[in-house]
């Protein structure tokens, strides 16, 4: 049977790889083509890799560096970062992606979901949702990074992604985002419970009972991690590593 | 060489980077009858839907020399995810008729219990049976396991077409091969050494 989902989810910054705390402070943690080729090693499931100032700096995929991880990357693979037009999918796809992850588009001009969807079919859209709780507790989808909000609730948001042909939701918490603090599973449970496409969650995740409860409590599809597969531990120095797959399939089968 | 059918569908660059990897760097992207010609084997590949899938090789002005191909000089031919799916006769998703190299129908997974928690697509890891023994699926390490992404399975009209099995809330041939015609449902050119072993087998058989 399917088992869960377990991915590094990458983020790109300044031609190399970053990890961020609560999508602030950015700091340098290696080379990406490098880091592949021990996750291929390593066997993950899949991959994400996010370039995450494309939109800001209003610059197009990457399709070097693109190109690079893809050519050595032999499980699917997800590119998100800057993308405004089907064209651009194209080309990213035909480089040997599977699947494109929309954040600002999906706020903006989410009919470009639809028309991914309809070319490339919705298995290759995933809508990236960033939430974090504003300052009375209530969640909220934030856009640029995290730094304002969009005023919209996530279930809403979510319900509409998947109405415009998303299909996968990447939810990720901003406020547990590079804490090792765990999944922020309230949230989780509130989007598994509202969609019937997979939902991948990210931000938290700091040792395998997380995992194990992201999966039991929150019903997550998929998890991606970040801190756990590039530090050795909390607030120790670089390592690309990811968990053993006989210790994945204890607690998530 | 291998020529991978480039008809407007697939992600035909993944199967070319694995096909690198493994050593096999013979390998073109053939969008005309002589590439096609040219080739010692065939690669189909195909992400999307079947009806579309069809219209494409058609408009490609393909058809016929595949047909050929398949059929009269009998090249070793791979089907791959959608591209295993048009070997088939027909698919519930459709209306066009498939290209009918394999006596096998495409059928929607249905699962009436939702509690069941199965959705469709099967999308993930799944892990497979080898049904009978053939040099595309030899020193596979097993327990092997593939990455599936599909609405719609392929059923065989003959069991002897089944090269492999898998179980999603039922069981599906994943692997199909009759004489020269091969296919796989998974997505080869992104599982891992499993993957690798498949295409390998395929390009040095």
């Amino acid at each position: 049977m399917l088992t869960t989902r377990v991915m590094p989810c990458l983020l790109y910054y300044n031609r190399g790889l970053c990890k961020t705390v609560k999508f602030k402070n950015p700091s340098y943690v290696g080379d990406p083509v490098n880091a592949i080729k021990i996750y291929n090693e390593k066997e993950v499931d899949e991959l994400i890799f996010l370039d995450i100032t494309a939109t800001a700096e209003n610059r197009e995929p990457d399709y070097k560096i693109i190109r690079s991880i893809a050519t050595e990357c032999f499980m699917p693979l997800c590119y998100g970062g800057g993308i405004t037009s089907v064209e651009q999918v194209k080309k990213i796809f035909e480089i040997g992606v599977e699947k494109v992850s929309f954040n600002h588009a999906a706020i903006h001009h989410p009919s470009l979901i639809t028309d991914v969807a309809k070319d490339f079919g919705s298995q290759a859209v995933i809508a990236s949702i960033d939430v974090k709780k504003n300052i009375w507790g209530k969640y909220e989808v934030y856009q640029k990074r995290g730094t304002k909000t969009t005023g919209q609730h996530p279930v809403a948001f979510a319900k509409k992604m998947e109405d415009m042909g998303a299909g996968e939701i990447l939810l990720t918490s901003i406020d547990r985002e590079g804490t090792w603090e765990g999944y922020d599973n309230e949230l989780i449970l509130r989007i598994t419970e509202s969609v019937s496409i997979p939902v991948i969650v990210n931000g938290g995740a700091g040792n395998l009972a997380h995992l194990e409860q992201a999966v039991k409590v929150g019903n997550a599809s998929g998890l991606a991690l970040g801190s756990m597969v590039v530090y050795q531990k909390k607030g120790m120095g670089v390592l690309i590593n990811f968990p053993l797959r006989t210790e994945l399939e204890k607690i998530l089968k | 060489m291998i020529a991978i059918v480039n008809y407007g569908l697939g992600n035909i660059g993944s199967i070319q980077n694995m096909l690198k990897k493994v050593g096999y760097s013979d390998c073109i992207l053939a969008s005309t009858r002589e590439e096609l010609e040219r080739a010692d084997k065939i690669i189909l590949p195909g992400v999307g839907a079947f009806d579309a899938g069809m219209q494409k090789i058609e408009q490609s002005g393909l058809l016929d020399t595949l047909n050929k191909i398949a059929l009269v000089d009998k090249k070793p031919l791979l089907g791959i995810c959608l591209g295993m799916q048009l070997l088939t006769k027909g698919s519930e998703e459709g209306k066009l008729p498939g290209l009918g190299w394999i006596d096998a129908f495409t059928n929607r997974f249905q699962f009436n219990n939702e509690k069941a928690g199965l959705k469709v697509p099967h999308m993930g890891w799944n892990e497979i049976t080898i049904s009978k023994q053939h040099a595309l699926v030899a020193d596979i390490p097993l327990p092997a396991r593939f990455y599936f992404v599909h609405s719609y399975y392929v059923k065989c009209t003959h069991q002897e077409d089944e090269l492999m099995s898998c179980h999603y809330g039922i069981d599906f041939s994943c692997a199909v091969q009759h004489e020269n015609i091969m296919g796989v449902q998974f997505h080869a050119e992104k599982s891992h050494k499993f993957g690798m072993q498949l295409l390998k087998n395929f390009a040095s058989a």
